[in-house]
């Protein structure tokens, strides 16, 4: 019998081979797999019993917070200031797998599975984990001051320090608060708004013709290709001009002759602005819109498909370079053809003028702090372009203190502080009326903080100079006296 | 050094891991409520390794020269078990305490009743039939007692729900062993090899196909698979065993396939089993069938190799729901891979295969067939109710409900556990006395001893 209960012994070995072979399938070699099946819910469960991170303004305002749910042993998200922030800070419905804005690009931070290395410490202390708090760049007062100017009209209003790139002011209208986006059917409501569009957020995925604060573009292409100088006068003024077989007027109907660039910038002239457009021809503009951040997404520290790109975009709503056949290059170098660009785009053109041709990075974060108050990250201010040499943005910046000074941008004066900017007023409906006036600037001119661009959807004759010049003049106080 | 001081020294280890695991459960509860820190839990620890000492002390004198090393690995893995269901909850730790100490009083009563266990075959055929009664109590009205669809337990009211499942199986062996102690030699002899298949007359193998019938009829009866596997294979082990013959496990086999398939296809019960074992992680079947066998699996991939450590598992949803169905009974293995890893499982169930080799080594050492067929047949159903479980619970086989022994929470499974240590000690020592005058020297075990020693610095 011993020979049989050897073979018999060796039939258990192999059984319990046969089930150390399957616990280590289950539990090494097919573990990822088990984990990323969507029926597991225990990362689900995890993360809501980890105390998310708050998310704070620059001045410490409490903008997201982890507050204990009514029901079972998790955590929910409040927005104290409700839709104020709806649209930078965007929410998280961890339940339901939904994140937007800075909470879902700031996840991994707000989360806490960035400090696995703490974590161990941390559990023998008997400490559990949690989120760290992300303090943004966001003014409290001055989002304020922006949301009341749009009152409630369809536009956005976004301004950053042009010296680092912080994000000061992000403000899509109408706006949304993320704290009823818990409820299912709410979101679906708000989604299902096509006419206000609320959940979409209009600075960085609103893509308007820019009308003629593009000229501010057009105007550093051709200062710094060398093709102009600010009082050569080398344009012709005069209205109608054909462009592309069509005839082009000057808004106001002025033909004013032989002008240079700083008059044509000052008064708008959309003809010298068209002729300058063909002559610096279609490559040079391709190559300048591309130096300040035409299409590509902007480098916000923002969720990826909650930005476009700008640019000239074809009838399928796909970008097109500008040297396709289909652009008219006269018409684009007053900001109107195909050309769709997001207001973050333009106060980065702004931006860039401002801080001497270097565009920086615009960020929305200026920390990571852990639940101890250490600091673990600081997002320092990082060079993303040199659009334009020092000299051209010294020479835009006078030509944009003109505009604000005696051209059409006088709205947005401020006592005591030189404002450079540049109006448009982009026609979204000729035959109605319907305009989209937009204004960028930057202030003070010698010193620039802030660099601002206002735009607002759909006016009924409304001018850049007369609706969205006021409105970044009140934004601009708010800030500068701050 | 002798087999007694080997087994003091084998308790070493059990002491530590009893001793740490404790302290690991303090260390991660701590966070909770620093309070629940009292020297009421630590004594538990200690009152556990006093009983082991007790255990130890009592074979000292009853058992001397029984094996050194089957208390000491029994005493690991019943550590292990009651840190683990610490870890799940306080109380069940205390309630499986208690059924620690009844089931060393039964073992000691084994040890004392049944000294001359070979008076256990005077009573075969009552041990048989009551076993098979026993298993087919829980599908009678009130005190039977349905989990999962299987009917495997007995309600005892306000003290427990009895399995029979782990009493039958001792009872089963015990039969086994002592039938084919007698029909052996005739099963070998008398058969005739038909197409080089050696087949046995039908006499003797009649009985045989009535265990078969047996095991099906447990299958529709009980409705479990895994207590039905059980029980057929330690009949087909100890058929082998006693007979030398392959070809009756390879006929055995193929029966309960052909069983097995049928009952697979045409019985609901068994047939959602398969279903859910076939496509575990199936969505459509994961809030109903397929949700304890899915959990399992997911329990597992979080452990890793390491695992999340005592206390680290989730065992309930932030609502309260049970994330990980019977943790403490069934999935008790699930949540051993979640907390100490591919790493820890493997230790525990090495520890079970060293036990299953020391119960087949007292199987080798057993001077007479009886004792030897009775050694062989309680580590083989031992080895297997271990497959079944451990295999259920990592999807090698359908899952069944049945326990990991002297791991899982429950009181039957270790009061019968218990006597099959009992058993197999018993056996031990009487293969291992030194000589026949040792029988003589039981009524000083002192002397014995002696000897034992004399003869150990002869070799």
């Amino acid at each position: 019998m011993n020979v049989a209960i050897m073979r018999l012994f060796g039939a258990v070995v192999l059984l319990f081979l046969i089930l150390v072979a399957w616990t280590s399938r289950w539990s090494v070699f097919e573990a990822q797999a088990l984990r990323d099946n969507p029926l597991d819910k225990r990362p689900l469960f995890a993360a809501l019993r980890v105390k998310r991170g708050a998310i704070r303004a620059a001045d410490g305002t409490v903008l997201a917070r982890s507050v204990r749910a009514r029901r079972g042993d998790i955590w929910e998200r409040d927005y104290p200031t409700g839709s104020l922030f709806g649209h930078p800070v965007g929410y998280a419905n961890l339940i339901q797998g939904q994140l937007s804005g800075l909470e879902r690009s700031r996840n991994d931070e707000l989360s806490g599975t960035t400090s696995e290395l703490n974590s161990i410490i941390d559990q023998l202390q008997g400490k559990r984990r949690a989120g760290n708090t992300v303090v943004t760049t966001l003014d409290p007062d001055a989002q304020r001051v922006a949301t009341e100017q749009l009152s409630g009209q369809k536009g956005a209003i976004v301004a950053l320090d042009p010296r680092s790139g912080a994000v000061k002011v992000l403000v899509s209208s109408p706006g949304y608060d993320p704290n009823v986006v818990r409820d299912q059917d709410k979101l679906a409501a708000l989604n299902q708004d096509n006419a206000n569009a609320p959940l979409f957020d209009r600075v960085t995925q609103g893509a308007y013709p820019p009308g003629s604060t593009f000229k501010v573009v057009t105007a550093a292409a051709a200062l710094d290709s060398g093709e102009v100088t600010p009082d050569a006068p080398v344009l012709d003024g005069n209205t109608p001009r054909i462009v592309s077989g069509v005839p082009l007027r000057n808004d106001d109907g002025v033909s004013r002759g032989q002008i240079d660039l700083t008059e044509a910038l000052t008064y708008s002239v959309n003809t010298a602005f068209a002729q300058l457009g063909e002559r610096l021809g279609k490559p040079t503009m391709d190559d300048y819109m591309r130096r300040f951040g035409f299409y590509e997404r902007p480098p916000l520290d923002y969720p990826k498909d909650q930005m476009v790109a700008s640019g000239e975009r074809g009838a399928n709503g796909r970008l097109i370079p500008v040297t396709s056949p289909q652009v008219d290059v006269g018409r684009m170098a007053i900001g109107q053809d195909k050309l769709a660009v997001t207001p973050l785009q333009m106060a980065m053109v702004a931006s860039a003028v401002a801080n001497g041709g270097k565009l920086m990075k615009p960020h929305l974060t200026d920390k990571v702090v852990d639940p101890d108050g250490r600091t673990v990250k600081t997002v320092e201010p990082e060079e993303h372009s040199r659009p334009i040499s020092e000299q051209t943005a010294a020479q835009l910046t006078q030509m944009m203190g003109r505009v604000v000074e005696e051209g059409t941008g006088t709205a947005v004066q401020l006592p005591g502080i030189d404002v450079a900017g540049k109006t448009g007023t982009a026609e979204t409906n000729p035959a109605q009326d319907v305009t989209q006036p937009w204004f960028i600037a930057f202030a003070p001119a010698d010193d620039p903080q802030i660099a601002i661009a206002v735009t607002v959807e759909n006016t009924q004759n409304g001018f850049g100079g007369t609706v969205a010049a006021p409105m970044a003049r009140e934004v601009l106080t708010s800030l500068l006296d701050g | 050094m002798s087999a007694r001081n080997r087994e003091l020294l084998g308790l070493i280890p059990a002491s530590l891991l009893v001793t740490a695991g404790f302290a690991a459960v303090f260390i991660e509860r701590g966070s909770v409520s620093q309070n629940q820190l009292s020297d009421l839990s630590l004594t538990y620890g200690a009152v556990f390794l006093g009983l082991c000492l007790a255990a130890h002390v009592f074979l000292r004198i009853a058992l001397p020269y029984a094996d050194p090393y089957l208390f000491p690995l029994v005493a690991v893995l019943a550590c292990f078990g009651l840190v683990m269901i610490y870890r799940i909850d306080d109380t069940l730790a205390r309630q499986q305490a208690q059924w620690f100490v009844v089931g060393l009083l039964l073992f000691a009563a084994t040890v004392l009743f049944l000294r001359d266990y070979r008076k256990l075959e005077q009573y075969r055929y009552l041990i048989a039939a009551g076993s098979l009664v026993l298993l087919c109590l829980p599908r009678l009205p009130v005190i039977g007692a349905q989990v999962n669809g299987a009917y495997l337990g007995i309600r005892i009211p306000g003290v427990m729900v009895f399995q029979p499942t782990e009493f039958a199986k001792l009872g089963i062996v015990v039969f086994l062993a002592s039938y084919l102690r007698d029909t052996r030699q005739v099963l070998v002899i008398g058969a005739r090899r038909v197409l080089g298949v050696t087949i046995p007359p039908l006499k003797h193998f009649g009985p045989l196909l009535v265990i078969w019938g047996m095991a099906m009829l447990l299958l529709v009866v009980i409705r479990d698979l895994g207590s039905s596997l059980m029980f057929f294979g330690a009949f087909l082990a100890l058929l082998y065993v006693a007979t030398n013959r392959l070809s009756f496990v390879v006929i055995g086999l193929l029966l309960f396939a052909v069983g097995g398939w049928y009952l697979g296809t045409h019985v609901p019960h068994v047939m959602d089993r398969v279903d859910v074992w076939m496509d575990p992680l199936n969505p459509q079947r994961y809030p109903s069938e397929g949700f304890q066998i899915a959990n399992s699996l997911f329990a597992q991939a979080d452990g890793g190799l390491f695992g999340r450590g005592f206390g680290g598992a989730m065992l309930t949803t932030p609502f309260d729901k049970p994330l990980l169905p019977a943790a403490q009974t069934d999935l008790v293995y699930a949540l051993i891979v979640n907390e100490v890893g591919l790493a820890g499982a493997l230790a525990v169930l090495a520890t079970y295969l060293l036990f299953v080799q020391r119960g087949f080594k007292v199987a080798l050492l057993a001077r007479d067939s009886f004792s030897t067929l009775l050694a062989v047949g309680l580590s083989a159903v031992f080895a297997l109710q271990v497959f079944v479980i451990v295999g259920g619970v990592t999807n090698v086989i359908p899952l069944t409900g049945v326990t990991l022994p002297f791991i899982s929470y429950g009181g039957s499974s270790i009061l019968a556990n218990f006597v099959l240590l009992a058993l197999l000690l018993l056996v031990s020592d009487r293969a291992r006395r030194p000589d026949e005058r040792g029988a003589k020297a039981l009524a000083s075990p002192r002397a014995g001893a002696r000897r034992a020693r004399t003869r150990s610095a002869l070799r």
